[in-house]
């Protein structure tokens, strides 16, 4: 059963008003009807409302266009007035109409742009659920290699390939880069998507509310093997969380650094693999682009920031942040 | 051992596995392009049209003959974007589940590559470049452009341009990194082979013809203007010619500072878009997109000054709120300067930074809106003859404002979050090039056609190449909307979910429609050429015209105006008809003219040279290609036989032919 994050009922409007055959839509209706992520649920909103917006001045016009190239078509013998060609109320109207509009979708986007940050933690479970302050989000760190993902679980200590196991409506909070192509993480159900990039940290909050499978993938094109990069995601249940975490501790090898840099050589249509410990500091080196023994990190090669760069916290780069030593990297 | 250092230094990184010979499909096309190359070198040898040619069109800087030139070649290298297109429709309809297709993600990566490059680079910009050198000095009643030689260095910088990007086709590869190059996949480590170096060179080279050209334009339009003829009474099409080519001048400097920084990384070694040592790949996506995003209105402003040209023409009014329209062409042309960071909303850049740009593209959909508003109104009241040119405004108004509804929908970021990289995207971009920019590219062309060529194109195969590009159009892209809502994203060539490839083969479908379009458009000039006799415009003014390009014979003698004319109102040659203004007949006097040269094609095929040879690594040659160039450029500077007279007799006679030739029409 594939999952779509948003918009049947957008693509159901769409698609009765093209003519377009219902019945083909309907295989996979539900699922798109209803994304599992409340992230993903409220981007599908944002949609409706935009369109619904815009359609209050898209309608009129094209029933106007059609109307007049109808009635004052040569020889129907509708009035004629070369003359007509400016009137001051009517541009009043055609530049204010437009502009009414854009202040509306202006406010909306402010709001929702802010509210739906990927920086920021999300701010409740679901339209009905608020956040419990006592339940700290699950951290996976995400990294794309060439052409699969790696996921690790740094308070589980285990690490998986392809696939991604969430438990239901607890927050999330993804820490992403890449090794070397720019991809984006895309789990079309759980929200939307966000670009993995090589020395640079990206960030995304989300929460799944259904269990299922759904899928994943890398939504820029990346080389050779983007068209299969893609990955599994499963919501479980919190005790089913607990439960995938044992057996994968269980089985498995552990992810030290000559399994990883074995991994990290482009490879296509990867099936799901499962690293029973992983190396708690693998994703800030692979980050700073030195797992390979020897190869100098960037920390510390922005000034004073090293230290909020470890806490994890600093988003942006420091003014003036290229390092100073040889083999200075940037990151943001 | 010494044979390979000989032949690496003769030949650079060129050998014979260069050449795709083990490839059916590209060696079946390499020999149907030789058999017509052939064929057609044949042609002109046995005709003895080698000396016509080259006296009378290669080297002309008449603006005419070389906007005729800029609009052959958008047209053939529509032909191959097309072809690439197809193929991925083609591709993209079967590669579901175990079938994986025809093309192989190599071939397929390069094709949209190329795709994109050829469609935008050699189709819309010299199409675009093409009509505004056509039209544009006629319409403010110069006699050519204000720099003659420069106007055909710039074509056949563009022609160089499109012929390394055909030849990558034969010989070696195209790059797959998108029709924007994008790094990290160009990096030098990831894509080690010549396909980023053939589109590196080839858009270096072309990108200098369309900034000469730019300039060319504005400084024409500033300069040459018909005495009376202000600001705010240039026609409306010439306004957005400006602004685009203001707009042009603005950006194509940051996309050649952008790839040279990039051919520095492939060639020199630097790190400027390298994931290591300092380099940073996000700087040459908001390079790409500063160009990109203007881009657009680049292509898309000349088009709406068709779209008001016609329209004002075919519904026998002047335009609706000429001031707000040209206001609105402003407005738009600063605007598009300040938005390109929608492009990637999901890079990461804070939610005011994502805010800021978000809302500053909507608020391009303001004067946006406003021009549809204008053209509407000018249909209101109006006596709408629905000639093709105006069959094409009414499709465009209908289809663009669906993509402007989408493209503002892409604007807002957490729509964007979903939307961004998706069908839905490609289906937005698609809906505004199409159905803006090849919409008016084709309304202007049957509109100004007449003009060029002294008499109309066929107008049933018109007709059928209207309904091929806009049914086909929706056909095709409506799908594509539909899958790209439902989570498909883009440069995909497999596909693993059946349900999705019911709309794919639909899109197929609408492709193959469209083909019957341009097909239908090839055909349509075949026959009016046949029938050049019964479609002939004798009046030179066949749609009962406003602006001063209808003023002259069709087509215009080569001084477009044996007197410049004197401006006093907006829609000058409508002005002068309501006036019975009278065609002056005596009286002539010799008129100074720009004297032909071929500096403009050996400097190009240089140029072609100097890129081939560095994409291969040919050193020597690349160096002797460069002290040509250098060494060329400089002596041509020492040419002082620039300019001669069209003596008054001849004058006299061509404007005599007209006068008969008017009396007779009425």
């Amino acid at each position: 059963m594939r999952e779509h994050q948003f918009p049947a009922r957008y693509r159901q409007l769409k698609a009765l008003a093209l003519l377009a055959p219902m019945a083909l839509l309907s295989a996979c209706n539900r699922e798109v009807l209803n994304p599992a992520g409340d992230i993903a649920a409220q981007q599908r909103d944002i949609i409706y409302i935009s369109t619904a917006l815009m359609l209050v001045i898209i309608v009129p016009v094209i029933a106007l266009i059609i109307t007049f190239a109808w009635r004052y078509r040569k020889g129907k013998g509708a009035t004629y007035d070369p003359h007509f060609d400016h009137s001051t109320a009517l541009e009043l109207v055609i530049w204010s109409a437009p502009l009414l509009i854009i202040i509306c979708l202006g406010a909306l986007t402010w709001w929702s742009t802010h509210l739906l940050d990927p920086f920021r933690p999300v701010n409740r479970i679901s339209a009905h659920k608020a956040v419990d302050p006592r339940v700290k989000p699950l951290v996976v760190q995400v990294v794309s290699l060439d052409w699969k993902w790696l996921f690790i679980y740094p308070e589980q200590g285990v690490a998986t390939v392809n696939e991604l196991v969430l438990p239901v409506d607890r927050p999330v909070r993804f820490d992403l880069t890449s090794t070397n192509m720019m991809n984006t993480f895309y789990a079309p159900t759980l929200a939307g998507m966000i670009y993995t990039m090589p020395g640079m940290r990206s960030t995304l909050h989300a929460v799944i509310n259904r269990p299922g499978t759904f899928e994943g993938l890398s939504a820029n094109y990346s080389g050779a093997g983007f068209s299969h990069m893609r990955f599994k995601l499963y919501g479980v249940s919190e005790g089913g969380f607990q439960g995938w975490v044992t057996r994968v501790k269980a089985s498995g090898p552990a992810l030290d650094t000559p399994r990883y840099l074995a991994l990290e050589k482009p490879s296509e249509r990867v099936p799901a693999m499962y690293f029973s410990a992983v190396d708690p500091g693998l994703f800030t080196r692979v980050l700073q682009r030195c797992v390979k023994p020897g190869t100098p990190c960037t920390t510390g090669m922005h000034g004073g920031h090293a230290a909020e760069k470890a806490s994890g916290e600093s988003l942006t780069p420091a003014p003036g942040a290229q390092g100073t030593a040889p083999h200075s990297h940037q990151e943001h | 051992m010494f044979d390979q250092t000989l032949a690496r230094t003769i030949f650079g990184r060129l050998t014979w596995e260069s050449f795709p010979l083990h490839e059916p499909i590209l060696l079946v096309t390499f020999i149907v392009v030789a058999v017509l190359g052939l064929g057609l070198v044949g042609a002109v040898t046995k005709f003895r049209l080698w000396g016509w040619l080259w006296r009378e069109w290669l080297t002309s800087v008449d603006h005419k003959k070389i906007g005729i030139m800029y609009m052959i070649l958008g047209i053939i290298m529509l032909l191959r974007g097309f072809s690439d297109a197809l193929m991925m429709r083609a591709q993209q309809a079967v590669a579901f589940g175990a079938n994986e297709g025809y093309l192989p993600p190599h071939h397929y990566d390069q094709i949209f590559s190329a795709h994109g490059t050829i469609m935008i680079f050699f189709v819309a910009i010299p199409l675009i470049v093409g009509l505004v050198n056509y039209v544009m000095p006629l319409q403010i009643g110069a006699r050519d452009v204000a720099f003659p030689f420069l106007n055909n260095l710039s074509f056949w910088l563009t022609v160089a341009g499109a012929l390394l990007v055909m030849i990558s086709l034969f010989v070696g590869e195209f790059s797959r990194g998108g029709w924007l190059n994008y790094v990290p996949v160009t990096n030098i480590e990831n894509s080690p082979d010549t396909g980023p170096d053939y589109y590196l060179w080839a858009l270096q080279i072309a990108g200098v013809g369309t900034t000469l050209s730019a300039i060319n334009m504005v400084t024409t339009i500033i300069k040459m203007r018909a005495p009376g003829m202000g600001l705010m009474k240039m026609p409306i099409f010439t306004w957005t010619a400006l602004c685009s080519n203001v707009l042009a001048i603005a950006i194509f400097p940051v996309l050649t500072g952008a790839f040279a920084m990039l051919m520095l990384d492939r060639y020199a070694g630097t790190n400027f878009f390298t994931n290591d040592l300092g380099g940073n790949p996000m700087m040459y996506w908001n390079l790409v997109w500063i160009w990109g995003h203007p881009e657009v209105y680049v292509l898309v402003l000349p088009v709406f000054g068709i779209y008001s040209e016609i329209t004002s023409t075919f519904t026998g009014k002047r335009l609706f709120g000429y001031s707000s329209m040209v206001y609105a062409t402003v407005v738009i042309t600063i605007l598009s300067y300040l938005v390109w960071l929608h492009h990637f909303f999901t890079m990461g850049s804070g939610a005011s930074v994502n805010s800021f740009f978000g809302i500053a593209t909507m608020v391009i959909s303001i004067p946006t809106g406003a021009k549809i508003f204008n053209w509407l109104f000018t249909m209101y009241r109006g006596q709408i003859r629905f000639e093709l040119p105006m069959m094409w405004v009414i499709a465009f108004m209908i289809t663009f404002v669906v993509g402007g509804m989408t493209g503002v929908l892409l604007a807002v970021p957490p729509a964007d979050f979903v939307l961004h990289n998706s069908l839905f995207l490609v289906a937005h971009f698609h809906n505004v090039i199409i159905g803006g920019v090849v919409f008016g590219l084709f309304a202007g062309m049957e509109y100004w056609f007449p003009k060029a060529f002294g008499f109309r194109l066929d107008p049933f195969w018109g007709k059928v190449t209207f309904w091929g590009w806009v049914i086909g159009y929706w056909v095709a892209w409506t799908p594509i909307y539909i899958v790209g809502l439902m989570g498909t994203t883009r440069r995909v060539n497999h596909f693993d979910d059946p349900s999705l490839q019911i709309w794919f083969v639909i899109a197929a479908i609408g492709a193959v429609i469209i083909l019957i379009g341009i097909l239908a458009f090839v055909i349509q000039i075949g026959v009016s050429i046949k029938n050049r006799d019964k479609l002939r415009d004798t009046t030179g003014d066949p749609w009962n015209g406003r602006t001063l390009e209808w003023s002259t014979s069709s087509p215009p003698p080569a001084y477009n105006f044996a007197f410049t004319p004197r401006i006093h109102d907006l829609d000058a040659w409508y002005d002068m008809k309501d006036r019975g203004a009278q065609r002056p007949t005596t009286g002539f006097i010799p008129i100074h003219m720009p004297r032909n040269t071929g500096a403009g094609v050996i400097l190009s095929a240089l140029a072609m040279v100097l890129g081939f040879a560095m994409i291969w690594y040919i050193w020597w040659l690349a160096a002797i290609a460069a002290v040509g160039l250098l060494g060329y450029g400089i002596f041509h500077t020492f040419n002082y036989h620039r300019d001669y007279h069209i003596p008054v007799e001849e004058v006299a006679e061509q404007e005599d032919a007209r006068t008969r030739l008017l009396a007779a029409g009425a």
